[in-house]
């Protein structure tokens, strides 16, 4: 299948079913999955998926449709549905294709090693992911190692003369390890990605899933408490990315969004500088245009503690009288494109773990939380949110310590940065974002 | 339901075992979707959609074999086959014969969603919209979310099973954000069923009016109590606790994979012997109810906890023939781009003689928690986290003031332990649930449960 053609193909037959603009997506793509236990193959599986979305808008109404049949008779169902549905909308202003379009080219979206990689050698790289774990004293169990990769191709075509295309790869690994037994067992991840196989370090993936539970064994529940709280580079991601969420300008639009009518407010402690970045060469959801042919581009969202801009696709600019930041996402051929982050990154501070831990002084390490999106309330952003990890007595990191919950809002929370560490990296769990620790002045801790 | 000729399937599965394997299966699958919301006084985002796919799956030992592929053509199927048999080693083996498949016992559909023309569905929208704005002055936003989804799927097996279900469900969810002198809350409630047009018809000023409600009751918040508190669960979307705290640790991939606190504990009493509580795939138009799970196994009521004893895993085939038991007709994944896996469908404790106000007409001081905003479970250490999206404190044996931010914080045995009171109003809720990187839809459900102590964890100090 040509993705350039389809996608060409798809748009002349929305127009011609009525629409007066068109675009559609077009989607191809393979991924492997291999997942280990006990040193042997538990699941082995090989995809392949391919597909086809079309938005289309007339009298100021839009609608989309999508499928997976890419005959000549598919296409035109799915382009003739898209019409179809944009009846069921209501006319909007502000929707429609951009007017300006384009591509930023990014270094090394697709590796072209992948290929060179034989099944039997990714199963070795699983394997070697569990062994790294399962060697570490005190693991008492590897749940499970993954190795993952996917392959992409996408095209892009609007009815005002926009086409282009990308390729893209990934590959990624991760572990789940357990240390103690019975009513102590602990549970802990370890996670790599990079744009195949060859980037990832099966040693470092196990290791970190083996240190991560063992560093929780004997875990007890701690005296409630307010206290400084150091958050680890995972944690601080599952926040930031919340944070992300929030500075949609979709999101602020609508009116659920605590930063609505905050833009230019210090929002944050100096020291916290945040960016949405399409162009990073190592970012997972990076792309030469975002899903609706915008260029991507990189955001300063937070600098010197200042909120300057949200983040906006066409329709929200065009509402607010802005232009595009590019960041129209898009999760497959399966949805239209929405505002969403990119690649959130957090500038890395100066400071490493072991200065964070004694700048801290008395306080609480915090490694997991759980239940961050059912714990904070997107609206006023107060949380309450489970969480575990250690304590920080005189400077150091002490006891281990679970069932307990860290409550705060989400300003409050930002404001009270102490410092950013310097040691920053990728979390790929529920978007992608660059994270470094964070010391926070004082959040309340509830235990017993 | 006819998408793919018993001969063909019958021939995939022989290649599929053409280099050996203990089992293989023929998925095929035919899903047709519409969606449309509301937001800001606006209906938007009409999407429909059409996926057809099929997927194989050879099992040898302890390891899948997997491959998918789209679309139902002859030669694609059989290449997918080809290809994950690539994986295995040994001697060929013949798959049993195979007949036309049997459709399943259905749940009724009195309206195709489908036939229902778009107009409509915008207008259903819209009523929501009004119902909740209608509600107080305060209300300054509301999204309304429908949704259908028709779902033909067939399984052919290496052991002569040929099952067919066609599904359909509905779902309509409202969400309401009101705000008072900068202070700002949402409220949410959803109707969902394997049901058609007919379920949530006349529904819109039920669910939304429960939506503001929940919304305009936060305002008048206040913080929430930290502590050990006895805890009054509401029913319904309450029963989220028993479907996180308790279900997930029982389904049989985490049981022998020994990631689960319930492992080796059949037989065990767990709870008080008033405590029973089932898995139940069969009950009609229910949310998580099929005629057959996802490897053609019919779907059945499995009491879990009887009388307070553990009583049964959830199995699906693998898991079972490990254990040398039936599946109970728990393989579901969410579409042919999945292996199965052992997953809940309605999930709900049985209910007791107890009345609502009795139980918490016994407590002095206490949370009642009506609703949660999500949950998430370690079931490794049965250790979960729920965040209570409407609750109340009790003082005094009664319902007082609502509290905002409340999360509860516990181990699924110790709260298991600690129920010590079932009322008789069961009633069945439409979530999803996320496992494995695959979403399915889960019916949670309970009538109202008293938790003697569980740890709150809240932003008062």
């Amino acid at each position: 299948v040509n993705l350039d053609d389809l996608a060409r193909r798809a748009v002349e037959a929305a127009v011609d079913a009525g629409a007066s603009d068109a675009e559609a997506w077009t989607e191809e793509g393979v991924s492997r999955r291999v997942r280990v236990y006990a040193g042997e193959v538990e699941s082995l599986s090989d995809a392949g998926g391919r597909g086809v979305g079309v938005r289309a808008f007339a009298d100021g109404r839009s609608g989309y449709a999508y499928g997976t049949d890419l005959s000549e008779a598919g296409v035109l169902e799915v382009a003739r549905a898209a019409r179809a549905a944009a009846e069921a909308a209501d006319p909007d202003e502000h929707a429609g294709l951009p007017d300006e379009f384009g591509a930023t080219p990014v270094d090394g979206l697709a590796s072209t090693v992948m290929r060179d990689w034989s099944t039997e050698r990714k199963v070795e790289l699983a394997l070697a992911v569990e062994r790294a774990a399962r060697e570490r004293e005190g693991v008492t169990q590897v749940e499970n190692a993954v190795y993952s990769d996917a392959e992409g191709s996408v095209a892009l075509a609007n009815s005002r003369g926009f086409a282009g295309g990308y390729d893209a790869t990934q590959a990624w690994a991760y572990a789940s390890a357990f240390a103690g037994e019975g009513a102590d067992l602990m549970t802990g991840m370890g996670v790599g990605l990079g744009r195949d196989p060859g980037a990832l370090d099966p040693d470092a993936i196990g290791g970190e899933a083996a240190e991560r539970a063992l560093a929780l064994v004997g875990a007890r529940q701690p005296e409630s408490r307010r206290c400084p709280v150091v958050l680890d580079a995972f944690v601080a991601a599952s926040f930031l990315g919340f944070i992300g969420s929030m500075l949609s300008a979709e999101a602020v639009q609508r009116g659920r969004s605590l930063f609505a009518e905050r833009e230019g407010d210090e929002i944050a402690d100096a020291a916290l500088a945040l960016a949405d970045d399409g162009t990073e060469p190592e970012g997972p959801s990076s792309a030469p245009f975002d899903g609706e042919g915008s260029p991507s581009r990189r955001t300063p969202l937070v600098q010197g503690g200042r909120l300057l801009t949200f983040l906006f696709d066409v329709r929200s600019a065009r509402k607010a009288g802005r232009t595009t930041t590019g960041n129209a996402s898009r999760a497959s051929y399966r949805s239209p494109p929405s505002v969403g982050t990119t690649n959130l990154v957090l500038e890395p501070g100066g400071k490493t773990l072991d200065e964070l831990f004694r700048e801290a002084g008395e306080g609480l390490y915090v490694t997991e939380v759980a239940g961050l999106h059912s714990g904070v309330n997107p609206v006023s952003g107060t949380f309450s949110v489970g969480a575990a990890g250690r304590l920080i007595e005189a400077g150091e990191p002490a006891g281990p310590v679970r069932e307990l919950t860290i409550a705060s809002d989400l300003v409050s929370m930002l404001q009270a940065v102490l410092a950013v560490g310097s040691e920053a990296r990728w979390v790929p769990l529920g978007g992608s974002v660059k994270a470094a620790p964070i010391l926070i002045g004082e959040m309340s801790v509830s235990g017993s | 339901v006819s998408l793919v000729d018993p001969a063909l399937a019958a021939r995939v599965l022989e290649r599929a075992l053409s280099r050996g394997g203990d089992f293989a299966e023929l998925y095929v699958e035919a899903r047709q979707g519409f969606s449309i919301s509301l937001d800001d006084g606006r209906v938007e985002r009409p999407q429909w959609g059409r996926e057809r796919g099929a997927c194989v799956r050879v099992v040898r030992g302890e390891s899948s074999y997997f491959g998918h592929v789209d679309g139902h053509a002859d030669e694609d199927l059989l290449r997918v086959a080809g290809s994950v048999a690539q994986a295995v080693r040994g001697e060929a083996r013949a798959p049993a014969a195979l007949g036309e498949p049997a459709a399943a016992e259905g749940h009724p559909v009195r309206i195709h969603p489908e036939d229902v023309e778009v107009a409509r569905k915008g207008e259903l929208l819209r009523s929501c919209d009004e119902h909740a704005r209608a509600a107080a002055g305060e209300v300054t936003q509301v999204r309304v979310g429908y949704g259908e989804s028709r779902r033909e799927v067939e399984v052919f097996n290496s052991d002569g099973r040929a099952a067919a279900d066609d599904r359909t469900r509905v779902r309509l969810s409202a969400q309401v954000v009101a705000r008072r002198d900068g202070r700002v809350e949402t409220g949410s409630d959803t109707r969902g069923g394997h049901a058609g047009w007919e379920l949530i018809e006349a529904e819109p000023e039920a669910v939304a009016g429960k939506a503001a409600r929940r919304a305009l009751t936060l305002l008048d918040a206040v913080d929430a109590p930290t502590g050990r508190l006895p805890v009054v669960v509401g029913n319904g979307f309450g029963g989220v606790l028993l479907h996180e705290a308790v279900g997930h640790g029982l389904e049989a991939d985490a049981v022998q994979k020994r990631a689960s606190v319930y492992a080796g504990r059949l037989g065990d009493q767990l709870a008080e012997p008033f405590v029973t509580a089932y898995d139940d795939g069969r009950r009609t138009g229910d949310w998580g109810s099929d005629g057959i799970d996802d490897e053609g196994t019919p779907t059945r009521r499995t009491t879990v906890i009887e009388d307070g004893r553990l009583v049964s895993y959830l199995y699906d085939v693998l898991r079972a023939r490990k254990d040398g038991v039936e599946s109970t007709g728990n393989g579901r994944r969410e579409s042919f781009r999945h292996l199965p896996v052992p997953r809940m469908t309605n999930t709900f404790f049985a209910p007791g003689d107890a009345t609502p106000d009795g139980l918490i007409g016994e407590v002095e001081r206490g949370l009642y928690a009506v609703s949660f905003g999500g949950g998430q479970v370690e079931p490794a250490t049965g250790d979960f986290v729920f965040g209570v999206s409407e609750g109340y404190l009790i003082e005094g044996g009664k319902v007082t003031a609502p509290v905002r931010g409340a999360t509860l914080v516990g181990n699924g045995l110790e709260a298991l332990r600690a129920v010590d009171g079932i009322a008789a109003d069961l009633e069945i809720a439409s979530g999803y649930c996320g496992k494995a990187g695959q979403t399915v839809p889960a019916g949670v459900g309970q009538p109202h449960v008293r938790i003697r102590e569980l740890t709150v964890g809240g932003t008062a100090t």
